[in-house]
């Protein structure tokens, strides 16, 4: 069984890895809890490579949105096409196999409390029936890329805010899924720790360029993704030179269950629209 | 929580008995497709069957001793205090040691699954798990499930034989009867409907006990504060449940072996 789901995943990706189709299609969506609007007819899409970061005020349904997505919930109204297929309408067997190719970091980093920092990373591969060596082989290399080696054997309550969110980056990561969905990856973290969190999602966009969803409610977390780049040779993340913007990185902003801007760095920066020019000062 | 109208307490009812049935019969029929955690199985027949086992001890052995006490008072008034050994041996195989221990572990187990998976839930541990590809009723619900059931049925043997041995303890130190004429006479007053009647009821209750307590946990909401309201919940529904199922099982058996 394992194998088999391997098996289909790697034919899948080769069968659409030279279309242009978006991976991320959402069309009309809108969800209500109990009388409450939390998204109202919500259309945007994300191509492939593209880094698509959602702003907005809390509340808004960003999380709400991103679950969605991965199909952890199902909308009212409205398709949502991930890879081509349609998650509000799939059964939760064929979302498991979809999923492999989702990564996906939660808002309070969702680790298992009962598992050691290494099973947490390696809970796909173990799934998987991965072999134990090549598992851990591969856990050390996700953890060194969060830079967090040290931590394999600790429990995720003996970790930092901080740590817990890059643990989960590596448990997101390890698998190397073709979308990754960070949700507010930088919540409740102190700027430094914040901009730390940055470079590794600049780190993984610049490296792999796989696509991604990124949940923030601060601005300059935003701005510092869109300017920076990951520098190969130096192994380091820098801003780009001359004020430069990634141009694969795009914004969409939500307020109150609404999409309020669509578009590129430069687009939302010269914005006219009166609440967003207000949101951004 | 405010009073709800009488129309949306029958929805939420209707909804929640539909919702409880589909996680049982998920959580039953999980068994016979791959993936299976037995590994999860083994962790949780160690934590409820080992783990139960010195309350299930202790509760059955003075079970056992008041039994002896009290029915010993009973029948010196017709006489024959050497019947003990048939009273309690009956009283511990068909009722009391399988409702016991059935409350004991629901005490213990059906609490611990509530909290355990409700705080799963609501630090999105659970999300997280279907996010990486694993169905959360497979990998938590099926084994507490059939771990219940199988440890219950061996916790209760384990009860009704320390009750018997209790009541041994209080007939021969306390009453001065001979015990080998307890023992005979236990041993004579089970009859094959008894012992069986008595090993059906730790299947019910072992089923009710995971299912209700993995619900009340599968459905927690609201932080911490929730976690604690499912644990109470979960607590009350599955011992109420288990003395109810006990009535039913036992009126059935009545209708079958006519003891
Ligand atoms: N499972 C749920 N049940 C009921 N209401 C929910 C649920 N999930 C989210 N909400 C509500 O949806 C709104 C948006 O939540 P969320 O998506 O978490 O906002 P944010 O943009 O801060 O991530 C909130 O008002 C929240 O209370
Ligand atoms: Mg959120």
């Amino acid at each position: 069984m394992p194998e088999d789901i391997v098996s289909a995943d790697t034919q899948q990706k080769q069968g659409d890895a030279g279309s242009s189709e978006p991976v991320v299609v959402v069309e009309g969506v809108s969800i209500t809890f109990d009388v409450k609007p939390v998204l109202q007819d919500i259309s945007f899409t994300v191509q492939r490579g593209e880094t698509r970061i959602i702003l907005g005020p809390a509340g808004g349904g960003k999380s709400v949105l991103m679950k969605l997505v991965n199909g952890l919930m199902r909308p009212d109204t409205g398709t949502i096409r991930v890879f081509g297929e349609d998650v509000t309408r799939m059964k939760e067997k064929d979302l498991f196999m979809l999923r492999a190719r989702i990564g996906m970091v939660f808002q309070e980093s969702a680790l298992f409390d009962s598992l050691s920092v290494e099973d947490n990373v390696a809970y796909r591969l173990h799934e998987d029936r991965v072999p134990e060596e090549e598992a851990h082989q591969r856990v050390v290399e996700a953890l060194q890329f969060v830079e967090l080696e040290h931590t394999i054997a600790k429990f995720p309550p003996e970790l930092s805010g901080g740590m817990r969110r890059r643990v989960s980056i590596a448990r997101a990561i390890i698998a190397k899924p073709d979308l990754i969905l960070y949700d507010s990856p930088t919540g409740g973290l102190d700027p430094i720790t914040s901009t730390t969190i940055v470079d590794l999602v600049v780190k993984q966009r610049d490296v792999t360029n796989t696509t991604s969803l990124v949940i923030t409610h601060r601005l300059q977390d935003a701005y510092l993704l869109a300017r920076s780049r990951f520098n190969t040779e130096t192994g380091k993340v820098e801003p780009i030179p001359n004020d430069g913007i990634n141009d694969t990185t795009k914004f969409l902003v939500l307020n109150e269950g609404k999409v309020v801007f669509d578009g590129s760095t430069q687009e939302l920066v010269h914005t006219t629209d009166p609440w967003l020019r207000e949101y951004l000062s | 929580m405010p009073f709800a109208s009488p129309e949306n307490f029958a929805k939420q009812t209707v909804a929640s008995i539909q919702g409880y049935s589909t996680l049982s019969w998920r959580a039953i029929t999980n068994l016979f497709s791959r993936p299976r955690y037995w590994a999860d199985v083994y962790t949780q027949m160690d934590s409820i069957g080992v783990g139960s086992m010195p309350i299930v001890v202790l509760t059955g052995f003075f079970t056992g001793c008041v039994l002896a006490l009290q029915s010993a008072t009973s029948l010196q008034a017709f006489g024959s205090v050497s019947l003990t050994g048939n009273l309690v041996a009956l009283s511990m195989v068909k009722e009391l040691g399988p409702v016991l221990t059935g409350l004991m572990v629901s005490g213990r187990n059906a609490s611990g699954m509530a909290s355990e998976i409700g705080s799963m839930k609501v630090t999105e541990q659970i999300d997280a798990m279907r996010a990486l590809g694993t169905d959360p009723v497979r990998k938590l619900v099926t084994p507490r499930l059939y771990a219940t059931v199988f440890m219950l049925f061996f916790l209760t043997i384990l009860s009704d034989t320390f009750g018997i041995a209790g009541g041994a303890l209080v007939s021969v130190a306390l009453l001065g009867l001979n015990g080998s004429t307890y023992f005979h006479n236990s041993y004579r007053a089970l009859q094959y409907g008894d012992v069986v009647q008595g090993l059906t009821k730790p299947l019910f209750s072992g089923f009710i006990i995971a299912t209700v307590g993995c619900y009340f946990g599968m459905n927690t909401k609201g932080g911490t504060q929730g976690v604690g309201k499912s644990t109470t919940q979960a607590v009350v529904v599955s011992s109420v449940f288990i003395i109810i199922v006990d009535l039913l099982v036992t009126r059935a058996m009545i209708g079958i072996f006519g003891r």
